[in-house]
C-alpha cells in the first residue's frame, strides 16, 4: 500500500473511531430532543457512564462494564429528569448542575476509591473485531469494518430508531410531544411519561458513549475524560437537524476534525498540537453559524411549563 | 424580579448552605473518609485563623465574586453565558501580555493599564458569542462553552510558544513586573485589592441595575422581552449584545485580577474552574449583584476548605463540585430560580433576527 493510501486508512479508521461515542451520545439525545426536553447534563451523563465502565469493568468482566455504563448515565439522566421534569426546573441550569454533579462525584469517588494514583488501572477491553470480506475493501473497509463492538451497535440502532421514531405510533407520539405538548395532551399522549422516557434513552445511550471510552478506546478512566464531547454532542444534534441520521453523519464530521491530527502525523507535518485540540469546538462554531436559520428544532424544545401531562 | 429586602434570602443562604454541607458529609462518607475530620479541616482551612480567611477566602472569594457579576448580569438580561471560565482566561492572558509588554516602562499605571486590557479580552471573547446569537441565532450556551475549551487550548499554546518563559523549561509566562502587580490588601496576607475592586463593582453594578435607565432596560429584557420590545421600550437586540459585552468584561477582569494579584504568571490551570463556580454563585444569589458577595465569600470558604480539606483529610478537591451542584439543585427545587426556558433566549423570542 502506497504511503498516502496508508494514511487515509488511518485518517478514516480514527475518523470512526472518534465518532462513535459522539454518535452514541448523540443519538440518544435527538431522541431527547425530539421530545421537547434538551439535557445539557449529557456531558454529566458520558462522564457517569465512563465511570461505570471502570466499576463494572473492574468487577465483572467488559461486557459488565458496558451494562454499568448505561445504568450509570440512565441514574444521572434520571436526576435530571427528577428536577427538569418532575419540578419543572429551568433545563439549562439544571443540565449545567448535572454536569458539575457528575464531574465532581466521579473525581472524588475515583480518588477516593481507586487512590490520586489510579493510572495503572488497566481494565479488561472490547477488542477490534474484523467483519469477514467487507473489513478487506481497501481505505474504507478498515475504518466502518474493524472496528470495536459500539461501532457495530450504532449500524443496528440508528436506523432502529429511524424505524421507531417515524414509522411507529410510539415515535409519532414522542414527536408530537416535542412540537406541541398541549395538542399532544389532548390527543390522549401522557407528555412527562414521554418525556421521561426519552431522557432516560438518552441516558442509557450517553452512558454507553462514556463506556466506550473507556473499554473499547482508552482502557482505563481519568477524569474529566469526557472532555466536552456531551457539549460537542448536543451541537451535533442541531448540525444533524434532530435526524437520528443526520446525527451519525454530524458525528463523522467531528471524528474526521478530530482524527486530522493522526494524518498530519503521519505525512510528517508539525502543527502545534493544541490546534488539533482545539479544532473541533471551532468547527462546532463554524458549522452551527453556518447551520443557522435551517433549524428544523422541535417547537417547544426546552419549555420548562408543560401542559398537564 | 425580586426587590423586597427580607431575611428570606438569608434564611434560604443558611438553609442550603447547611444541606450543601450534609451532602458533602455523604460523599465523603462513601470514600471512606471521616466526614468530621474533613469537615474540621474545610472548617479550618476556610475561617478557622486570620490568616485562612485573609489568605485563603478572600483570594478565592475575588474571582468568584467578578465571574459571579458576570453570570448574575448575563442571567438577569435572559443570556445563559455559560462561558465566564473562557473570558476569564481571555483576560488573564491580555493583562499577562499587557503587563511584560508595559510593565517596566509605564510604572505603576502599568496596573491599571492591565486589567483594563482584562476586561477588553473578556468582552471580546464573549463578543464572538454575542454576535454569534445576534447574527446567526447560535444558542450561546453551546457556543459559550465550545469558547471555553478553545480558550484553554490557546492559553496551551501561548504558554508553550509566544508567552513561554525566556529559559524555555517550564510551560508558563515569565512572571510580570512588579509595577504590574495588584498589592496586598493587609500586609503579610495574601487577598490583594482585587477583592476590593470585585466588592466596589457588586455595589455598582447594584445601583446601575436598579436605578439606571439601562439597569431598567436589562430588567426588561430578561424579564418578557416580547412586552419589552413590543411596548417599544426596549431594544432588547441591542441590550441583550451589551450585556453580554458587559458580563465579559467582569469575566476577563476576574482572570486579570487573578493573574495580577494572585498568580502572576499564565500558565494551563491558572484557573481552578471559577468561571463554572460563578454560575452557582450567581443563582445562590439569586442573580442579585449585592448578595453575590456573601455568595461569593462562601463559595470561596468552601474552595478555600477544600484545598485544606485534601491536604489534612486526603479528600479530593474536586468534591466542591458536588456541593455547587447540589446547591444549584436544590435552588432549582424550591423554585428561587427563574425559569428561563429556550422559548426567553431564541433569537425570534428576543427579537434579535431582522
Amino acid at each position: 500500500m502506497s504511503a498516502a493510501a496508508e494514511a487515509a486508512t488511518l485518517f478514516l479508521e480514527a475518523t470512526v473511531r472518534t465518532a462513535t461515542p459522539l454518535a452514541l451520545a448523540a443519538l440518544g439525545e435527538t431522541l431527547t430532543e425530539r421530545a421537547g426536553v434538551i439535557n445539557i447534563g449529557l456531558e454529566g451523563t458520558i462522564i457517569a457512564g465512563a465511570f461505570g465502565a471502570l466499576v463494572g469493568a473492574g468487577a465483572m468482566g467488559a461486557g459488565w462494564g458496558f451494562l454499568a455504563a448505561a445504568a450509570a448515565g440512565v441514574l444521572v439522566a434520571g436526576v435530571f429528569a427528577l428536577f427538569a421534569l418532575g419540578l419543572r426546573a429551568d433545563q439549562i441550569i439544571t443540565g449545567t448542575a448535572i454536569t458539575l454533579l457528575a464531574l465532581g462525584a466521579t473525581g472524588t469517588l475515583y480518588r477516593t476509591l481507586y487512590g490520586a494514583a489510579g493510572a495503572a488501572l488497566a481494565l479488561p477491553m472490547v477488542g477490534v473485531v474484523a467483519v469477514p470480506v467487507l473489513s478487506g475493501i481497501p481505505i474504507v473497509g478498515p475504518a466502518f469494518f474493524k472496528q470495536t463492538a459500539p461501532t457495530y451497535w450504532l449500524y443496528a440502532a440508528v436506523p432502529l430508531a429511524w424505524w421507531w421514531l417515524y414509522r411507529t405510533h410510539a415515535g409519532l407520539a414522542l414527536r408530537a410531544t416535542g412540537e406541541n405538548p398541549a395538542a399532544a395532551t389532548a390527543a390522549g399522549i401522557r407528555v412527562r411519561r414521554v418525556q421521561t422516557g426519552a431522557v432516560l434513552v438518552g441516558g442509557a445511550l450517553g452512558g454507553l458513549a462514556g463506556g466506550t471510552l473507556v473499554l473499547a478506546q482508552a482502557g482505563t478512566f481519568a477524569e474529566n475524560m469526557s472532555a466536552g464531547r456531551g457539549f460537542i454532542a448536543i451541537a451535533v444534534v442541531v448540525l444533524g437537524r434532530w435526524h437520528p441520521v443526520g446525527a451519525v453523519l454530524a458525528a463523522l464530521v467531528f471524528g474526521a476534525a478530530s482524527a486530522l491530527q493522526y494524518l498530519f502525523q503521519a505525512m510528517g507535518w508539525s502543527v502545534p498540537y493544541q490546534l488539533f485540540l482545539a479544532l473541533p469546538y471551532v468547527l462546532t462554531l463554524v458549522l452551527l453559524a453556518a447551520a443557522a436559520g435551517r433549524s428544523g428544532a422541535p417547537a417547544a424544545l426546552g419549555r420548562s411549563t408543560v401542559a398537564h401531562g | 424580579m425580586h426587590q423586597g429586602r427580607s431575611l428570606a434570602p438569608t434564611l434560604t443562604l443558611v438553609g442550603i448552605s447547611g444541606a450543601a454541607l450534609v451532602a458533602l458529609g455523604a460523599v465523603v462518607a462513601l470514600g471512606g473518609v471521616d466526614p468530621g475530620a474533613a469537615l474540621a479541616a474545610l472548617w479550618r482551612g476556610a475561617v478557622g485563623s486570620p490568616a485562612a480567611f485573609l489568605s485563603g477566602t478572600l483570594v478565592r472569594a475575588t474571582p468568584l465574586i467578578l465571574a459571579g457579576l458576570a453570570v448574575a448580569i448575563a442571567f438577569r438580561a435572559g443570556i445563559l453565558n455559560i462561558g465566564a471560565e473562557g473570558q476569564l482566561l481571555a483576560g488573564a492572558t491580555a493583562a499577562t501580555a499587557v503587563a511584560l509588554w508595559t510593565g517596566a516602562a509605564l510604572g505603576p499605571p502599568a496596573a491599571v493599564a492591565a486589567l483594563a486590557a482584562g476586561a477588553l479580552a473578556g468582552a471580546g471573547w464573549a463578543a464572538i458569542a454575542a454576535l454569534l446569537r445576534a447574527r446567526f441565532g447560535v444558542l450561546e450556551v453551546i457556543s459559550t462553552i465550545m469558547l471555553n475549551f478553545v480558550a484553554l487550548y490557546a492559553v496551551g499554546f501561548l504558554v508553550h510558544g509566544p508567552l513561554q518563559e525566556p529559559t524555555l523549561a517550564y510551560p508558563q509566562s515569565e512572571a510580570i513586573p512588579q509595577a504590574a502587580r495588584l498589592a496586598a490588601m493587609f500586609p503579610g496576607h495574601r487577598v490583594h485589592w482585587g477583592f476590593a475592586l470585585a466588592v466596589s463593582l457588586a455595589v455598582a453594578l447594584w445601583l446601575a441595575l436598579r436605578y439606571s435607565a439601562a439597569g431598567f432596560r436589562v430588567r426588561m429584557a430578561g424579564a418578557n422581552p416580547h412586552a419589552a420590545a413590543s411596548a417599544g421600550l426596549v431594544n432588547v437586540a441591542r441590550t441583550t449584545t451589551g450585556v453580554f459585552l458587559v458580563s465579559g468584561a467582569l469575566a476577563g477582569l476576574a482572570g486579570a485580577a487573578e493573574l495580577q494579584g494572585v498568580t502572576y504568571a499564565l500558565y494551563e490551570n491558572l484557573s481552578p474552574g471559577y468561571g463554572y463556580s460563578a454560575i452557582a454563585v450567581a443563582l445562590l444569589a439569586r442573580l442579585d449583584p449585592m448578595l453575590v458577595v456573601p455568595s461569593g465569600l462562601l463559595f470561596g470558604a468552601l474552595q478555600a476548605g477544600g484545598a485544606a480539606m485534601q491536604r489534612d483529610a486526603g479528600v479530593p478537591s474536586v468534591l466542591v463540585l458536588v456541593v455547587e451542584a447540589t446547591v444549584i439543585l436544590l435552588l432549582l427545587a424550591i423554585g428561587r430560580v427563574r425559569g428561563t426556558g429556550l422559548g426567553g433566549f431564541r433569537p425570534s423570542a428576543t427579537g434579535a433576527q431582522p
